[in-house]
């Protein structure tokens, strides 16, 4: 496979157009009062203006702390951006759903290691799932911050909910 | 002292063989990237330096290195002949006189040295012959929608510093400036009308003396963005008329870290400086000081002589060559890369069509690919373009995009290398599967 067919592997461009979870309307986005449970963050990257509102709702997480049955319940966004961009959000927010807290906090952080390690690391599909075929994003630097920013929205977004 | 010679312009127009013969005086232009030989159009961004520019930096280290105007030791006095005679070479590039020609880091920083140094005649009292610059509110600075951030967010800034007000120019549908709001936009009011030459984007060649001339009527400060021009086609700035003009050198065959900011010699002599401290005073006491004329009011500091030697070569390269030939290469191949784009489904050129002037540059959309998978996708193939706002996102908002992919030539580029960057353009629907 071509450096550039591991980039933009099948399952990226479908995800891309399938955009799941691209469902945040504008209200929501420009919400100023959440309701408990939920996170919302918005991420530009000025350098290409890609650009995502990421929204996430933590059920059971009310009570003030972080209990057991906490579960990502919803993950919608809104966003512009190129096909890295929103291949890797529409893939989070199948991921995400049906997480708990943790799990959500421990998937981000295996997904920025592969990230980051420059092509080194190449993601296990068993824990990332469809966001292991971004791992070819990794030997790309200057497209790793398009994979990343729906991953650091939600990842800002969970801290709030919860 | 050595300047320039006599222009070349007599001498036949460029070809793809004489071109060909000059990619020879450009090392990087011989690599391959990811398999395929390199075809390098984002000169816009920044260009290559041909030998004669790396060896005369070169041979400055190696030879001449030293303080400038300072130090009575041969060495001091050898690199202070360099640096003045660059300065010399630089200024006749575009029509000025060495007085008039303040060395900057490129144009970001001329542009920005000006609006600080009106900001400063504005504030306090920097004498009576900075009054002329104050600004306050109820003035007016007047840009247009199609400026380079560069030429905008320091005027910005300018306004919230005094109270003045900042309006723009609007384009028209087809890129170019909306020449008649611009007659009724500037008027009493306005104290500086500054706008580009030539759009990075569109491409678009502005009517600079027509709105130098509104602008003068006015009583305003005419200031030119001269980064795409400079490098690209023959520059007059006494013939255009306007009161200041800012470009930057890695963008004309030059190194980064040089730049030249051209004021006419009486405006500059009575700008208030910007940044202050060494080699920019006559008399200082602990209580205040006294400035230098122009330019050397404005170099506080070490300045960047090899880069200012090294501009200098790439300035006589230019003039060797003969700016005349090279901007009607350059259209040329302009005109290619917009009758190309416009003959493959799904492209959208921003700008004026083929067949009416502009740079020898294009910007584009793909319908249905982002401008960043466009740029990766042509990457794949050894072909280097420029992607996203292109430092201008009020142009891009404006014409209904956040990105865009734009190609620029220049001296070094033949039409090979636009019919390849074509024949890849016309695959990229087809692999994002949009097509």
């Amino acid at each position: 496979m071509s450096a550039l067919d591991s980039l933009y592997q099948q399952i990226i461009l479908e995800q891309a157009k399938a955009r799941h979870g691209a469902t945040l309307t504008d209200d929501q986005a420009a919400a100023v009062h959440l309701p408990a449970g939920t996170g919302q963050c918005h991420q530009l990257n000025p350098v290409c203006g890609d650009e995502i509102t990421l929204r996430l709702v933590v059920e059971n997480a009310d009570d003030g702390g972080t209990p057991a049955s906490a579960r990502v319940g919803e993950l919608l966004w809104s966003g512009d951006g190129c096909s890295i961009s929103m291949a890797s959000a529409s893939i989070l927010a199948e991921l995400a759903v049906g997480m708990t807290p943790e799990e959500l906090a421990g998937l981000i952080e295996q997904f920025r290691v592969v990230m980051r390690s420059r092509g080194a690391v190449v993601g296990d599909e068993d824990v990332l799932g469809d966001a292991a075929a971004l791992s070819g994003v990794a030997k790309f630097p200057a497209r790793v911050k398009c994979a990343m920013l729906a991953w650091v929205a939600a990842e800002d977004a969970l801290r709030q909910a919860v | 002292m050595v300047t320039l010679t006599a222009p070349h312009d007599h001498t036949p127009e460029l070809t793809n063989a004489e071109v060909r013969r000059i990619r020879n005086d450009f090392p990087i232009l011989g690599q391959r990237v990811n398999g395929h030989p390199l075809v390098y159009l984002d000169s816009g961004a920044t260009s290559q330096n041909p030998t004669c520019v790396l060896e005369a930096e070169q041979e400055f280290y190696e030879q001449r290195n030293s303080a400038v105007h300072r130090g009575a030791h041969t060495l001091a006095v050898d690199a202070t002949d360099a640096f003045e005679d660059a300065r010399a070479t630089v200024a006749a590039f575009i029509g000025a006189t060495d007085r008039e020609l303040v060395w900057t880091a490129n144009a970001t920083a001329g542009l920005n040295l000006l609006a600080y140094a009106f900001s400063n005649a504005s504030v306090g009292d920097t004498g009576a012959d900075a009054r002329q610059f104050a600004l306050g509110p109820g003035d007016e600075i007047v840009v247009t929608e199609m400026e380079h951030h560069a030429n905008l967010i320091p005027w910005q800034e300018l306004c919230r510093r005094t109270g003045a007000t900042l309006r723009h120019i609007p384009i028209l549908d087809d890129g170019t400036l909306d020449l008649d709001a611009a007659a009724s936009i500037i008027g009493a009011r306005t104290r500086i009308l500054a706008f580009t030459h030539v759009s990075n984007v569109l491409g678009v060649i502005n009517p600079v003396a027509e709105l130098a001339a509104l602008g003068h009527a006015a009583g305003a400060f005419v200031v030119l963005d001269a980064c795409q021009s400079a490098p690209h086609l023959p520059l007059d700035v006494k013939a255009l008329g306007v009161d200041f003009a800012a470009f930057s050198g890695h963008k004309m065959l030059g190194p980064t870290g040089i730049g030249a900011l051209y004021g006419r010699a009486e405006l500059l002599d009575a700008l208030p400086p910007f940044l202050a401290g060494g080699s920019m005073i006559t008399t200082v006491t602990l209580e205040r000081a006294e400035y230098l004329p122009s330019p050397q009011r404005f170099e506080a500091g070490t300045q960047p002589i090899s880069q200012a030697v090294a501009l200098a070569a790439a300035a006589r390269y230019l003039h060797e060559t003969g700016m005349g030939r090279i901007h009607a290469w350059e259209a040329q191949l302009g005109q290619r890369l917009v009758a190309g784009l416009e003959a493959i489904d799904g492209i959208r050129v921003l700008g004026p069509a083929a067949g009416v002037e502009r740079a020898g540059l294009a910007a584009f959309e793909v319908a249905g690919v982002h401008a960043h998978d466009v740029g990766q996708f042509l990457d794949a193939a050894g072909i280097a373009v420029r992607v996203g706002h292109h430092c201008a996102q009020p142009l891009h908002r404006r014409l209904g995009l956040s990105a865009s992919t734009r190609a620029s030539a220049y001296l070094y580029n033949t039409t090979d290398d636009v019919d390849a960057f074509l024949d890849a353009v016309a695959g990229v629907r087809g692999y994002f599967g949009v097509a």
